[in-house]
């Protein structure tokens, strides 16, 4: 469904062409991290920890070394000594020291899973066999999984150096508690005793996976002159570059990265496992190496999102204003810090006007796999335990939760969470939206019941590099280093194509290596078709000056006589009406100016604006066993603009499918030893075709004044809302508030034989 | 030792050699250099790897590659008639039902083969019979209103063969 | 290096020549549990001996007022069995439980029963129908009943040399029909929490003259529950006899906590499923 655009001052943008990189995808033909072969190829496999946290004694690899075809074997003393360096690159910051170690273990092993050494083989089947020759002397330690394990006196310390930060003065022992992180604002503890009714409760959520299809896979080549290259998919190959480069102690340009296609990221592929571990097999071989991991491996050892423990609070008047929150949460990370509470406290704060509210984050390490960034990273833990509240505080008031939330949303000019006035937003027209959606007018069936919940998730703008060329014949090309990891390829051609007024299929766009184009930022923080897409539309706008500059030479009149018109030069002096040049006119005559016609553009990008969204949920609880099913559901946001409408959609469809995996079935499961129970896609269970309704979409349009289009990043909110979308339409239909997620059907076949 | 396996793939003939334990889906990626076919997990849960064996779909994953001696593979490369796409393909792009476009390969193969036994299936029985290949980006919406549209492009194309 | 080898035999006689020469050979039927064991590691076999290419084995046949169901038959060759299934709507519902269309494209019900583990989903359904497992082997062909052959998980009753040739199922009665159900998170491409058989033969007035009811993923192996189905026969399915079945089913579940359910949730649940299946099998003989 598409919303109330009333625009159509547009031509390209908002149309739904077929994308460029279509056929190759729905014929095969599209090449994926996996994919890839380099000649005289070698096959890597990675040795991993049994255990969950022990100490390494020893590695003796003499007799992997020895097994014929086995052409390298390495451990982390093959790596460079790591120094801490923060490294920021929006999702993949953290300290590159643990990224390095997380890559392969030096002293310790943190995790079921860990790397401890890898072998280059000339098959994968011998270095298989070869990881099994590997000795690895292990002095089993106790481990801890969950947050109160992490935190309980005496627990065992994964770092010996780790301090909780911000915390002053700095803590004299070393503890498994990274990090703390508060926003407040006015008298939360005061304002919380005045109200009239308070919903509070204690809301437990598992680590669970971002669960891209494709498993990690890279192809190194290390060259004996320092020079190397790397062919992955990534959802940002200059930040591989840079984080391999720094693990590797390279300068960052003897390092060529090539992007391959990426099958799903969701913020976990934002960082490096197998990159820095191919590159030194393939030094220590002398030839290229491939690494790709097998599914167990990519849930023992790749980013999930962490698990959670939210105590939140929220006091309203009598009237349904909501007047206080108080939030306390702990994120359980895994094996190194996290960086997620300043996105719990944010979404917390970010979607109401609670004038005395205060929210305090605790990041907490514990021996299993180092989380990562998955989609809108530690909001939807936050919004499921403060949106279910606002639904118990409805109950409680008898209101209706639409019109509470209505009555209480942000709106622009109220402050954000970083106290400055919200902009442009559009929760007002979500909420709105949403009352007037098919959804929520019809009924709720017999038998079923119905959650709502809304969301905000901050976004991001940041460094983009953008090239768009002219070719002789006025085709044009435009070069982003932005791997498309949903259709960007055609929001990027869609914009080009409107600012230079040419028809789509003129447009072409390719995605550079590292090598080929300046530093861009992920694929993440909902950033692309915003940034990328500015740079985009910026560069068009110099191509557009350059061809009138040059159309007024041709012509011979005054820079003031021409005008850009359907993608033309077109002449306005006086007399000389109609006359035009078009591009391929002017873009043909290189010889005759400073030089081919191409601008490049780099930019930080700002003025990006949060995004809001409302969804809708209808479930049917089998009262005998619990089982759940999702009976409709609408997902509606504020996108800004819709580009390409298909591929927005998408993002509101994906998350919200994502998201009720996570509220009903999803969540990692750990055996008495610390490791991975259902390291599979059989017993990790992700929603399939038959699990889910059709999602229906409502895209709500309020324009973003800082991008030339009005985009606002649409690929994160939509996991926000899910979580408390079902948990409120379960908790209907159980009449219990259901706290703890996954809603398994034995969950909720509990709560119903308790309520 | 290798064994020497005889199959068509695509309607060609080919001929490979594999250790006794290698998968169909391993021979087709490594050997015949097919990578359309992708691994998602490696133990038939996802889907991603499906191909036709003998006109059954399968997961090559779970298939050795030497069952495959004398048999009829066919692939997502060998969906298209040359450069023309099949209803099914052309449907997903059509309709954006994909994404990443990872798990595409298997999704169509898997259609096409549900649209040639049963022409116009029910919401139901088209999310039943596609259960078997996950989507992590999509939510399937779109690769179910893709495979419905493709439906009734191939019946209005058999109406008009038939007429 | 892997010295495994792979043998596609065209007859029985030859499969046994090949196990026997070969005590670490393992068949492959529909190879959807053993190519993922050989895989993981779990396994390694030292050779595979491939039952497709033995045309005996491959396909359902009417046989002597019953049916005889190849051990290489795919499970979605049972459904197409129009036969079959008119006579045992339990059983191919439950074959056609298994993973996804794809994985019932190989899969096979005799190798859902040789894998033995105690969630397989077609085994408490062919327990209900009375299946009875047809073996080769180096002594010569035996029969036994499915719910022998299991005898914890991952362990038969097979001798060595043995393998599972067919799987043979009574002919359709009257007033006899099967269900089967079980309990998974998810829709499809689950593993049961708990799974339920019921076979049911009715009297001319509507009596239960006979029940068989068996129960998955309550015990190291699926397990007939004999008193269940004796608790119905005589009855006319009152809600009295209902309990006491629902009783019954309760007493012999022994299931264990694991990632996949707590035992207190299974036993319950099958008590549930039991109930719904019967009613199932009760509807389907009525109209048989």
């Amino acid at each position: 469904m598409n919303a109330q655009s009333g625009h159509n001052a547009y031509r390209v943008v908002g149309t739904r062409p077929v994308r460029p990189d279509g056929i190759d995808k729905v014929t095969g033909k599209a090449l994926y991290g996996p994919d890839q072969i380099a000649p005289n190829m070698l096959h890597g496999a990675v040795l991993r920890s049994p255990h969950a946290h022990a100490r390494i004694r020893g590695i003796d690899t003499s007799r992997a070394e020895a097994l014929p075809g086995v052409k390298a074997v390495i451990t982390a003393r093959d790596f460079p000594g790591q120094e801490s360096v923060t490294f920021k690159g929006g999702e993949t910051s953290g300290d590159r020291r643990d990224i390095a170690h997380n890559c392969m273990a030096l002293h310790k092993v943190l995790y079921a899973g860990h790397a401890v050494a890898a072998v280059a083989a000339t098959s994968e089947a011998i270095a298989r066999e070869a990881l099994a020759l590997i000795v690895v002397d292990l002095e089993v330690l106790p481990h801890v999984i969950s947050v109160a394990e992490a935190i309980a006196p005496g627990a065992p310390v994964l770092h010996d150096d780790m301090f909780t930060e911000g915390l002053e003065p700095k803590p004299a022992q070393a503890s498994n508690v990274s990090a703390t992180f508060t926003m407040a604002k006015g008298d939360a503890a005061a304002a919380m005793a005045r109200a009239a009714v308070v919903a509070e409760g204690r809301y437990v959520t598992q680590p669970v996976h971002q669960g891209y299809i494709e498993p990690q896979a890279c192809v190194a080549s290390w060259n004996s002159d320092g020079q190397g290259q790397i062919w992955c998919s990534s959802q940002g190959h200059f930040d591989v570059r840079n984080l391999t480069a720094g693990i590797l102690n390279l300068p960052i340009s003897s390092l060529r990265v090539t992007p391959l296609e990426i099958g799903g990221g969701f913020g976990g592929k934002t960082t490096v496992y197998l990159e820095p571990v191919a590159m030194v097999l393939s030094r220590k071989a002398g030839r290229p190496v491939r690494l790709a991991m097998r599914r167990e491996e990519v849930f023992a050892a790749t980013g999930p999102a962490p698990g959670s423990v939210f105590e939140v609070r929220i006091g309203a008047d009598a009237d349904g204003r909501l007047v206080a929150l108080e939030m306390e949460f702990w994120n359980q990370s895994g094996a190194y810090p996290g960086n997620t509470l300043h996105g719990g406290c944010a979404t917390a704060l970010g979607a109401y006007n609670i004038a005395d509210a205060r929210a305090t984050g605790w990041d907490v390490v514990s021996n299993f796999a180092d989380t990562h960034a998955y989609r809108a990273p530690g909001a939807p833990q936050s919004a499921f335990a403060v949106e279910s509240c606002i639904d118990e505080i409805a109950l409680k008031l008898g209101m209706d939760p639409l019109e509470l939330r209505l009555k209480n949303a942000v709106k622009p000019g109220d402050p954000s969470p970083s106290r400055l006035p919200h902009g442009a937003i559009g929760y007002i027209e979500c909420l709105e939206a949403a009352k007037a959606s098919p959804h929520w007018n019809t009924p709720v069936a017999e038998g079923e019941s119905r959650g709502i919940a809304g969301a905000f998730w901050g976004n991001y703008g940041g460094p983009s590099t953008v090239a768009v060329s002219v070719a002789s014949d006025g085709s044009v090309a435009v070069t982003t280093g932005s791997p498309d990891i949903g259709g960007s390829r055609a929001s990027m051609a869609i914009m080009a194509a409107e600012t230079l007024q040419v028809p789509y299929e003129s447009v072409r766009v390719a995605i550079a290596d590292t090598a080929s184009l300046g530093y861009s930022m992920v694929t993440g923080g909902s950033r692309t078709t915003f940034a990328t897409g500015k740079a985009v539309v910026d560069a068009c706008g110099q191509i557009i000056d350059s061809l009138l500059a040059r159309g007024a030479q041709l012509l011979g009149v005054e820079p003031g006589e021409v005008a850009w018109r359907d993608g033309a030069v077109h002449c306005m002096a006086a007399g000389r009406e109609g006359e035009k040049l078009d591009m391929a006119a002017i873009a043909g005559r290189v010889h005759q100016f400073s030089g081919p016609v191409s601008a490049e553009v780099q930019l930080n990008a700002q003025g990006y604006l949060p995004g809001f969204g409302v969804h809708i949920c209808d479930v049917a609880v089998d009262k005998e066993t619990g089982f759940t099913r999702v009976t409709r559901y609408t997902a509606i946001q504020d996108v800004g603009r819709a580009i390409h409408p298909d591929y927005v959609e998408g993002q509101l469809q994906g998350g919200a499918a994502q998201g009720i995996g996570w509220a009903l079935n999803e969540g990692y499961v750990f055996d008495g030893a610390g490791r991975v129970d259902n390291a599979g896609f059989l017993d990790y269970r992700m929603p399939v075709c038959s699990d889910l309704p059709m999602i229906e979409t409502i895209m709500v349009e309020v324009p973003n004044p800082a991008h030339p289009y009005g985009v606002k990043g649409v690929g994160e909110t939509s996991i926000v809302p899910p979580l408390a979308a079902v948990g409120n339409a379960v908790s209907r239909a159980v009449g219990k508030r259901m706290r703890d997620l996954p809603m398994a059907p034995e969950v909720v076949h509990r709560a119903l034989a308790g309520a | 030792m290798k064994m020497a396996v005889s199959t068509t793939v695509n309607g060609d003939p080919r001929a490979f050699l594999c250790e006794p334990g290698e998968t169909l889906l391993e021979a087709l990626r490594g050997t015949l250099g097919l990578t359309g076919a992708k691994e998602g997990c490696g133990t038939g849960d996802c889907g991603a790897c499906t191909v036709m064996l003998d006109g059954e779909m399968v997961c090559s994953c779970l298939v050795l590659a030497p069952e495959a001696e004398g048999r009829r593979v066919e692939t997502i490369e060998g969906v298209a008639e040359g450069s023309d796409l099949h209803p099914v393909q052309r449907q997903f792009l059509e309709h954006g039902a994909l994404q990443c476009g990872f798990c595409t390969p298997g999704f169509i193969v898997a259609a096409k083969a549900l649209l040639e036994r049963d022409p116009d299936p029910s919401e139901h029985d088209l999310r039943y019979w596609l259960a078997g290949n996950l989507c992590r980006c999509t939510g399937y919406d779109k690769i179910v209103r893709a495979v419905q549209d493709a439906a009734a492009e191939m019946r209005q194309q058999a109406r008009g063969d038939a007429a | 290096m892997s010295t495994m080898t792979f043998h596609a035999p065209a007859t029985v006689a030859e499969a046994c020549a090949l196990l026997a020469a070969e005590p670490g050979a393992r068949v492959l039927a529909g190879g959807t549990d053993l190519i993922v064991q050989m895989r993981s590691g779990r396994i390694a076999p030292a050779a595979v001996i491939d039952l497709k290419r033995i045309g005996a084995l491959s396909g359902v046949r009417e046989q002597a007022g019953g049916f005889v169901i190849g051990a290489a038959t795919r499970c979605t060759a049972l459904k197409e069995h129009a036969a079959l299934a008119a006579a045992h709507p339990g059983v191919v519902e439950a074959a056609n439980l298994i993973g996804s269309v794809q994985v019932r494209n190989r899969a096979t019900v005799a190798g859902n029963l040789c894998n033995a583990s105690p969630a397989a989903d077609s085994v408490p359904a062919m327990i209900a129908a009375g299946a009875v497992a047809l073996i080769a082997g180096p002594q010569g062909a035996r029969e036994l009943p499915v719910e022998h052959l299991p005898q914890s998980p991952g362990r038969t009753a097979l001798a060595p040399g043995e393998f599972v040739t067919a799987i043979r199922l009574p002919g359709k009665a009257a007033h006899s029909s099967d269900a089967y159900q079980r309990l998974t998170p998810r829709t499809e491409m689950d593993i049961a929490i708990v799974g339920v058989g019921a076979a049911i033969t009715l009297a001319g007035d509507g009596s239960c003259a006979a029940a068989r009811i068996a129960l998955g993923a309550v015990g190291p192996v699926a397990v007939l529950a004999e008193a269940a189905g004796a608790a119905l026969v005589g009855t006319r399915f009152e809600a009295a006899a209902l309990d006491r079945m629902a009783e019954a089913v309760q007493a012999v579940c022994k299931p264990i906590d694991d990632k996949r359910g707590s035992a207190a949730y299974r036993t319950a649940m099958a008590a549930v499923l039991a109930r719904r299946v019967v009613q199932i099998a009760r509807e389907r003989a009525g109209e048989a």
